[in-house]
């Protein structure tokens, strides 16, 4: 393959890469913003999104087939069913530790996450599940490159809730009030804001994505797997943290540019399939050093 | 006055019959017996179990001084162990060169990673500090799975086991002696830190990091020297692991590992010797007790952890005061 | 000879200036008060001398010392200790912990001297101990040592952090509104104990306080501050006369306050 035609499959990959980290990283991002909080279940969040995905798929598959509309209605059922499960974590794990100290609040938020890790491997045996979803090898040839149906329905996807996403938040009373709570929480709660009601629909918001995320991922690679949310949740966690921890575009951001990185990394003589998650470490100890208010946050206030 | 657990709880009767030193010595006197004769009561098996305990009394230990006295939470100590058990798998093995000696070294390089890594981080917000610390965790585990001189993934093997006054450690049973001895010592260790200058500087820096700059204390350097003394703690475990089983492989030093250890320090209560060495052995001990569960251990522990956190942050074991 | 002087210094938050072109001076074994209305920047000034926030220019000297560039700690180290405006003890820990906190600067043990006990570590152990209870007596509340120290009445909070500061061996104390939310007996008594700190012990106090009874009573020298610059500098009888600083008080919230007294 000549070098062209490296980087353009590159970028391709990169770009289905990054639009997985995209839709997670905005779950961190947004409950970041409203709560100031780093919420360490996330990445659980995703995986049972994606056993959600698989379970809705399989109840469907009978009138819906396994295709794409099959796979459609799952992900929407699944965003809605873990959405749900976001606003439970959030009342039962996260609103009592508001105002305890931030080292309790992360235990908390770590014990949530080995909860739902661990309970999925007890119900799956720790196995690969396949997902099940038959969406065809069909797509198109550029040339040298081969772009699948699948990518760029998985990226035109994430393109929409994307939008859909910033509609909300920039259209909405809700959006408009998430976007005041995570300013000054205090003030809004004077202003007669239901501040619990917005951090939940946050969660549900966060949630829903990374649900979509987990379905698409079951049905983009095939299986699911109860450890499939550690990885990608530190990885969303970088994509968050590189645009900026706290902005929405900046998590959009953050995930494709996280998701090119990996895969033209991949590519670097020396570094190769087996480095790749160092390399992404490496990134996100550099970013969080360095730059840990992104490019596109706010910078943090001055102490005392 | 000063608080205490309710009286009549179970635990808090067992806090105050610590308090009064009439009570304390002969106690002691007895644990010490009890550890002494344990594999001959329990047999064997037990015997493993045990100095396996014994090890998590001391990584946990490690941690606490991390986690319990200067409140950070690192999510990946699991590679201090590792520094230490591939520096003996490398050196001694490897190089061949004495336990004994290669042991400062593995010290030496653990402290130094905890340097490195410390360093930059450790100015960090608390939550980006856990991500960046788990980060290094698997870091060095991926390190040792891809690396030549750590074996890859199958590791190292054929460890010998080291002399020391003209006696080989051994059997099982020298083992058990041979952890009986670190965690006694850690313990020592970690109570005497707790009553120090630099024990009572991470209890301030945890409690208002601007009061007790306002006092003089440099809190990098404060926590910096926590993250190195667990890192030493980590290391000093990491190395006699690695001469128990005489064989190492990344995954013994896996993001569940740390996250065990973890468990240790926060169920017994973190920041409080005697918490931490309870919680050490529920840890081991309970998958032991609750055969049937099997897989599901981590769950308990992880639901465990949670309703800790929730109703009880402070630990199973009381609080002296609140 | 000025022990703490400081010149120009200018401190601007994202574009609003919080210190404008600020100097003055403390003498050595004085008692000098900061004052003006609310917000005028005051803990703001004193948050730029200890290092807490870093004024874009002007130069803060303290006994031969720039300390512009010093952090938190290292100012303390060089002899400044403060209190904070709404007190801060360390939670969860006595009286007399809180205390032997002032004591970190002065001391070295380590972790090995700590771990080994070694007779060195033991001797400044029992050090601190009596450092502390002495700072603890002198401000009298050494019969409380033992109590957790935010479960103290809150005067005698005060005195511990006072105690605290003490305890870093100073040669300046700066007191951020000590006065704030006692009675007219402790009020009485904190003066005693201000003029103790620069008598017995030969420390200078620069103090921030609304109180003006007691700035009156206590003050050498007296500066006001408003809009983040120095508008007055004196003695109290001047300052009283000063009709800028009157008119800086005036219709504001506490100014029937300065006023009245």
């Amino acid at each position: 393959m000549a070098l062209t035609d490296i980087v353009l499959q590159q970028l391709v990959n990169g770009l289905v890469l990054g639009s997985f980290y995209a839709l997670v990283a905005l779950g961190y991002t947004m409950v970041f913003g409203v709560v100031k909080l780093l919420n360490f279940a996330h990445g659980e969040v995703y995986m049972v999104g994606g056993f959600a995905g698989f379970i809705v798929l399989s109840l469907v598959s009978g009138t819906l087939g396994s295709g794409w509309s099959g796979v459609a209605v799952s992900m929407v059922l699944a965003m809605i069913g873990v959405g749900f499960l976001g606003v439970l974590i959030q009342k039962i794990a996260y609103q009592p530790m508001l105002s305890a100290p931030r080292l309790s609040i992360l235990i908390t938020a770590l014990a949530v996450s080995l909860v739902l890790q661990n309970a999925v491997l007890g119900l799956t045996g720790g196995r690969y599940v396949p997902f099940g979803a038959d969406l065809g090898f069909g797509g198109v040839n550029l040339g040298n490159l081969f772009i699948s149906y699948n990518q760029f329905i998985l990226v035109g996807t994430a393109g929409v809730l994307m939008l859909s996403l910033e509609l909300f938040i920039s259209r909405t009373q809700y959006g408009r009030a998430m976007r005041a709570v995570s300013i000054d929480k205090d003030m809004c709660r004077l202003m007669g804001i239901d501040v619990n009601r917005v951090i939940a629909v946050t969660f549900f918001l966060g949630s829903g994505l990374a649900a979509a995320a987990g379905t698409m991922a079951g049905a983009y690679y095939g299986s699911l797997w109860y450890f499939m949310g550690f990885l990608i949740g530190l990885k969303a966690f970088t994509a968050a943290v590189i645009g900026g921890i706290g902005s929405i575009p900046g998590a959009m951001l953050g995930g494709l540019i996280l998701g090119l990185l990996e895969s033209f990394g991949t590519q670097i003589p020396g570094i190769g399939s087996a480095w790749k998650d160092v390399f992404s470490f490496s990134i996100l100890i550099l970013v969080l050093v360095f730059k840990p208010t992104g490019l596109l946050g706010r910078s943090e206030q001055e102490r005392m | 006055m000063i608080e205490r657990s309710p009286i009549n709880s179970p635990m808090g009767r067992l806090q105050g019959l610590w308090d009064r030193p009439g009570f304390r010595w002969p106690a002691l006197a007895v644990v010490l017996i009890l550890l002494v004769v344990a594999p001959y009561l329990f047999g064997p098996y037990a015997t493993v179990i045990l100095t396996n305990a014994l090890l998590y009394v001391v990584l946990a230990l490690g941690l606490n001084v991390v986690v319990g006295y200067a409140g950070l939470l690192d999510l990946g100590y699991a590679a201090f162990f590792a520094v230490g058990a591939y520096t003996i798998g490398i050196v001694h093995h490897v190089y061949g060169l004495d336990f004994w000696l290669t042991l400062p070294i593995a010290v030496l390089a653990a402290a130094v990673a905890g340097v490195i890594i410390g360093s930059p981080t450790l100015r960090l917000r608390s939550d980006y500090l856990a991500i960046v610390t788990l980060g290094f965790g698997e870091i060095v585990r991926f390190s040792a799975r891809n690396l030549d001189i750590t074996g890859g993934a199958s590791g190292i093997s054929g460890i010998e086991r080291p002399w020391i006054f003209g006696w080989r450690m051994q059997s099982t049973l020298d083992f058990y002696y041979v952890f009986c001895v670190l965690a006694i010592l850690a313990v020592i260790a970690s109570l005497r830190l707790a009553d120090s200058r630099l024990g009572r500087a991470w209890l301030y820096v945890r409690h208002d990091e601007d009061a007790a700059e306002a006092m003089g204390i440099d809190r990098v350097k404060v926590k910096l020297a926590a993250y190195v003394i667990g890192a030493i703690y980590g290391s000093i475990a990491g190395a006699f692991f690695a001469v128990n089983l005489g064989a190492i492989s990344p995954e013994s030093f896996s993001f569940q590992q740390s996250v065990l250890i973890l468990m240790a320090v926060i169920l017994g209560g973190m920041g409080k010797v005697p918490g931490v060495i309870l919680g050490a052995f529920i840890v081991i001990l309970a998958p032991e007790l609750l055969r049937d569960v099997g897989e599901l251990r981590l769950l308990v522990f992880a639901a465990g952890l949670l309703l800790v956190m929730l109703f009880r942050p402070e630990g199973i074991w009381p609080s002296r005061r609140r | 000879m000025a022990l703490l002087s400081l010149s120009a210094v200018t401190l601007t938050f994202a574009g609003n200036t919080v210190l404008n072109e600020v100097s003055f001076n403390v003498a050595e074994r004085s008692v000098t008060s900061l004052i003006g209305p609310n917000g005028a920047g005051k803990t703001s000034l004193f948050n730029s001398i200890t290092g807490f926030y870093k004024p874009q220019q002007g130069s803060i000297r303290f006994d031969g010392t720039e300390l512009l560039k010093l952090k938190p700690h290292q100012v303390t180290k060089a002899g400044i200790a403060r209190t904070f405006q709404n007190v801060r003890l360390f939670r969860e820990m006595t009286v007399l912990e809180n205390v032997m906190s002032g004591a970190h600067c002065r001391t070295s043990a380590g972790a090995f001297a700590a771990i080994l006990r070694t007779p060195a570590q033991r001797r400044e152990e029992e050090e601190i101990r009596a450092r502390a209870r002495q700072h603890l007596e002198f401000v009298g509340v050494w019969a409380e040592q033992g109590r957790i120290a935010t479960t103290l009445a809150y005067g005698h909070q005060r005195r511990v952090e006072i105690a605290r500061a003490l305890a870093t061996e100073p040669k300046l104390l700066l007191l951020d509104e000590p006065a704030a939310g006692l009675n007219p007996t402790e009020k009485h008594d904190l003066v005693q104990l201000i003029r103790r700190i620069r008598d017995e012990m030969g420390i200078a106090v620069l103090l921030i306080e609304h109180d003006m009874g007691l700035v009156m009573q206590i003050s050498e020298n007296i500066s006001v501050l408003d809009h983040g610059e120095i508008i007055a500098e004196g003695t109290p009888k001047q300052i009283q006369s000063d009709h800028t600083v009157i008119e800086a008080y005036l219709g504001r919230d506490d100014g029937e306050a300065f006023l009245d007294e």
